[in-house]
């Protein structure tokens, strides 16, 4: 450990650089973990953060015990989140099994469904983990009569589902479920900036600061697509 | 200094944080191993740094510093040529940003902190096309940075308040991705999780 004071004397980037760059089996071994990013390496990530069969010596945030109240307050949220990656994932497989897009459009769609599939998976398995019971899959259906019609739909549900994480932040207790909701919330916020961007819309609805979407405004806004 | 071809984001490698503070500090080490590892392992950097406490003041203070980064380097952005969809992020986006700086200030304040000075930058950024780059960089950085941090908040309302603003970090990374012909998500989960050879690359620089 280094003398922070020696540090601030030197405090040119370049030092730390030269420092984190001198050891390239450890930047080898990290950037293989990165590369895999389908859902199942993202799985293996969250189920070890937030379980307790995996604590590394640099898991610095160890599980606090969480008492069955908190526990069951993460599951309620995790629930209601999976709720809407179900509905988000069907979506997407519905627009592509439509035919309406192809190329980079139909390639960006894939993405985005694969993402929000990913984020079914680990949810799915988050709840598990925790003891709960993952909520049933709903029934949906969507208007998909036109490319741009379904544009704006898919822009709707993700500008929506970027509030509606931001509105369930805070009540999540355990850190670790926490960071993945974050890690998702985030996801959708890039999904929604695209296609606002394809609309020609503002990438950045509410201005400077995101705006939270409270559960009942979202569960009335998708209840037309679950049938 | 290492070359190029050895770090995951060069660019990154050339912004420099002129700043003596603790969240210059940690700002310093975040570009640091993201420019090594990428903008994901700087999630995992800045969550260690936080792990060990310094309380809501403190994270603030470190995204004030992060803020002040950003927001300097659209103003600096818009005195290149860019072309017109360019100006019009780098014009939108600063605001932004200034606007995060501010509110930012306000509630370091509220709660009693002192706002952190706004350290001097300088960034690899000479002619329009070194523009796009850096930008989704510094914001891909900012998001994982946030993401990072968050956990460590204590406070629902400031928790509330850095969600809302990584979303428009999130957001803009989308946008200037876009305008880079690169995917706007490039993953399904931004990293924030703890990743231990990271940890320990940056360990010695995390003051």
């Amino acid at each position: 450990m280094r003398d922070p004071t020696t540090l601030e004397t030197h405090p040119e980037t370049t030092t730390a650089l030269q420092e984190l760059a001198s050891d390239p089996s450890s930047r080898r071994r990290f950037l293989k973990m990165v590369g895999g990013t389908g859902a199942a390496g993202a799985l293996t990530i969250f189920l070890a953060a937030c379980g307790s069969t995996k604590t590394g010596a640099g898991s610095t945030t160890a599980a606090t015990t969480s008492t069955s109240a908190e526990v069951a307050g993460d599951l309620d949220v995790l629930n209601y989140a999976l709720t809407l990656e179900f509905l988000e994932a069907d979506f997407y497989a519905a627009v592509i099994a439509s035919g309406l897009f192809k190329g980079a459009q139909l390639d960006l769609i894939k993405t985005f469904g694969d993402h929000e599939q990913a984020h079914v998976d680990v949810i799915t398995a988050t709840v598990k983990k925790l003891g709960g019971t993952p909520a049933a899959k709903p029934k949906t259906s969507f208007p998909l009569a036109n490319a741009g019609a379904v544009v704006k739909l898919a822009a709707t549900v993700e500008n929506l589902g970027a509030a509606a994480y931001l509105a369930e932040a805070g009540k999540i207790v355990n850190k670790e479920v926490l960071a993945a909701a974050l890690s998702i919330h985030s996801v959708e916020a890039r999904h929604a900036a695209a296609l606002n961007t394809l609309l020609g819309k503002s990438v950045t609805p509410d201005g400077p600061f995101a705006n939270p979407a409270p559960r009942d405004q979202v569960l009335a806004a998708v209840k037309p697509f679950i049938v | 200094m290492p070359t190029d071809s050895m770090l995951a984001i060069p660019e990154l490698g050339g912004v420099e944080i002129h700043g003596l503070t603790r969240g210059s500090f940690i700002l310093k080490g975040a570009l640091a191993a993201g420019a090594v590892y990428g903008a994901a392992s700087v999630g995992p950097f800045v969550r260690q740094a936080f792990a060990a406490g310094g309380g809501d003041v403190d994270i603030l203070n470190f995204a004030l510093t992060l803020e002040y980064l950003e927001a300097d380097f659209y103003k600096k952005a818009q005195t290149l040529s860019l072309p017109a969809n360019a100006m019009k992020m780098a014009k939108e986006f600063g605001e932004n940003e200034q606007a995060h700086v501010d509110a930012l200030v306000g509630t370091i304040k509220k709660l009693g902190g002192t706002p952190v000075a706004k350290p001097t930058f300088t960034f690899p950024l000479k002619k329009p096309a070194d523009f796009g780059k850096l930008a989704q960089t510094l914001e891909d950085t900012g998001v994982s940075a946030y993401n990072g941090a968050a956990p460590a908040i204590t406070s629902k309302e400031v928790l509330g308040a850095a969600g809302s603003i990584v979303q428009i970090e999130a957001r803009h990374a989308a946008a200037i991705r876009l305008f880079n012909s690169e995917t706007p998500a490039p993953l399904a989960f931004d990293a924030t999780l703890q990743m231990q050879e990271v940890l320990d690359a940056v360990k010695p620089f995390i003051g």
